[in-house]
């Protein structure tokens, strides 16, 4: 059987044009714009070198403390994801009443939009009326009661508090689908040599399950990287002068102030680190397809 | 022995129970709160609404915050993305994956390369003006489409390489052409990876927000999350109505998760974990 015959090309066709008109073409032309001096306010074009680059590096101006403030969301979301991910998913592998339920609970925050949990939590954390802080002083635990959003030593690590509350269950789900397909011969037979609970977990669950928490680990970095929605919705890049600003949300604020080449520069940034962890995160997945 | 067996069970149901609370606790605060009147919603606290419950707050968000045309926007996205992205996905994972020349591979790569690259927003404007798609509900739709197609691709992909190539020998020899094979053998073959991907881009593309805020200038176009948002500007002294409005436009997207829960699952952990 002729397989370019039975199997035409031009059946991808439709998802490589979309694909790459809609996605890839925005991100090579951005690359082009960012040499340029292109702005809401002028329609001529300038070629003007590195000199975006130049300002998105420089020591002036906020950026190198938004690039940091990225960086550090990024490891420290996905650090405690993993952690608590991994002791969830631990515990909702073991037999519990309502095990589907508990799992299902979990998981429910990373359907639910981005733009509302913000607004969820911004009532939530309110420093006045909020329900966390009521509830510390209705339990005497007066001095817990912080102005968790709207003071710059806080705002960040609350920020960051909501994005793990939103997306623990999802990384739950990936582990606890890993631990359960761990082959439970594994198990008897340390039973047999008188293993306990943490020695099964450090000599059998752990490095077993070291590929899922690879690829759970670039999942939170790709994520983190590009985090936009949360940040948005919580603080804004607040309070105060870059607080909280992450990449994407000052893309977004130079996109608002019609400053469109320093917006695509500091995209086209991303566009070239992302490609590099791309590259790396579809040999972990391929991979995997492989071997199913 | 015994007893320490109790115990640590009792332990483990309890920390299920704190970690359930905790997630649970955010979403009861809105739906008791969407129940009250505007000065008891304004504390924002766990007590149950007192009766009568105020339903009429659900009728007023719905007028005020024009809810029916936020609605039929974002039903109007989700579905058009969802019909282009799980077609489109199909079609190139399946010719993508049953032959694999060297050119072929590549343009699978380049395709799933997209689950992890960012959008250029900023650039993508220049790209929508010079197709007249700015402000337009068909760039939108195909903005999703595009967002979407990487992982629907992907996930379909794998799917694929477990249906029987026999099927399609023998279907060729019946005299199929390649489209009736495609679309009357191996499509309904598919239709576990169909139902994962249409739930999963539907889900995605109903809490989508970032492309209409940069591309939809005008608010009668804005699909159920911006609306909201906005609505929560105007009216963020009235939690009670805030509250209500949040609720609804969840309200899809909690109803698919309920039923769709195993594609959903299925579906975000593929490619994560060893099959």
């Amino acid at each position: 059987m002729n397989r370019n015959k039975v199997y035409p090309r031009y059946f991808a066709l439709g998802a490589l044009i979309i694909y790459f008109v809609f996605f890839f073409l925005p991100g090579l032309i951005g690359v082009g714009y960012s040499f340029t001096d292109w702005s809401a306010y002028s329609d001529e074009l300038h070629f003007v070198g590195f000199q975006n680059f130049r300002t998105v590096f420089s020591a002036d101006e906020n950026y190198m403390k938004i690039i940091s403030n990225t960086l550090a969301f990024t490891f420290i979301t996905t650090v405690l994801k993993n952690v608590i991910g991994l002791i969830l998913a631990l515990l909702l592998t073991k037999s519990i009443r309502f095990l589907n339920m508990h799992r299902g609970i979990v998981f429910m925050p990373s359907v639910l939009s981005t733009l509302i949990i913000g607004m969820i939590f911004k009532s939530i954390l309110d420093p006045k009326s909020g329900l966390l802080n009521s509830f510390f002083r209705s339990v005497g635990l007066e001095m817990l009661a912080q102005k968790w959003l709207v003071s710059s030593e806080l705002a960040f690590g609350s920020v960051m508090a909501v994005d793990i509350w939103r997306g623990v269950g999802y990384i739950m789900t990936i582990l606890i689908a890993g631990i359960l397909s761990i082959s439970s011969d594994y198990y008897e037979a340390a039973a047999i040599d008188g293993a306990g609970g943490w020695k099964k977990f450090w000599y059998i669950t752990f490095p077993l399950i070291l590929p899922t928490l690879a690829t759970t680990t670039v999942l939170n970095v790709i994520y983190g990287l590009k985090v936009f929605d949360m940040v948005y919705a919580l603080t804004n890049g607040g309070p105060g002068k870059a607080t909280t600003e992450v990449l994407y949300t000052a893309v977004f604020k130079k996109f608002g102030t019609g400053q469109y080449a320093v917006g695509t520069a500091l995209s086209s940034v991303m566009f070239v680190i992302m490609i590099i962890i791309g590259i790396y995160m579809i040999r972990v997945m391929t991979r995997n397809e492989v071997v199913e | 022995m015994k007893t320490k067996k109790i115990l640590l069970a009792i332990v483990r149901n309890f920390i299920a129970w704190i970690f359930s609370a905790i997630c649970l606790i955010p979403l009861l605060l809105i739906l008791f709160n969407s129940l009250k009147d505007k000065k008891a919603a304004s504390r924002m606290d766990l007590h149950l609404p007192e009766l009568p419950i105020r339903w009429s707050n659900f009728v007023t968000v719905i007028e005020k915050g024009k809810l029916a045309a936020s609605f039929g926007n974002s039903l109007l996205y989700s579905a058009g993305s969802v019909i282009l992205c799980v077609l489109f996905a199909a079609l190139a994972a399946y010719v993508l994956s049953r032959n694999q020349t060297r050119l072929n591979q590549f343009l699978y790569l380049f395709l799933v390369l997209g689950i992890t690259l960012p959008v250029n927003y900023v650039a993508l404007t220049k790209v929508l003006q010079f197709l007249h798609l700015n402000n337009t509900a068909i760039g939108i739709i195909l903005l999703y489409t595009a967002m979407q197609l990487p992982f629907m691709t992907f996930l379909i992909h794998g799917f694929v390489a477990k249906v029987p190539v026999e099927l399609d020998e023998a279907a060729v020899i019946d005299g199929c052409g390649p489209v009736q094979l495609f679309f009357l053998i191996v499509f309904p073959m598919l239709k576990p990876a169909i139902a994962t991907s249409t739930v999963l881009t539907f889900l995605n593309t109903w809490n989508e927000f970032v492309s209409p805020l940069y591309f939809l200038n005008r608010t009668e176009q804005w699909p159920m999350t911006l609306s909201v948002y906005n609505f929560f500007g105007m009216y963020f002294k009235d939690w009670n109505l805030v509250c209500a409005d949040i609720l609804l436009t969840s309200l899809p997207v909690l109803i698919v998760y309920l039923i769709g829960q195993k594609y959903i699952v299925s579906g975000m952990t593929a490619g994560a974990v060893k099959g």
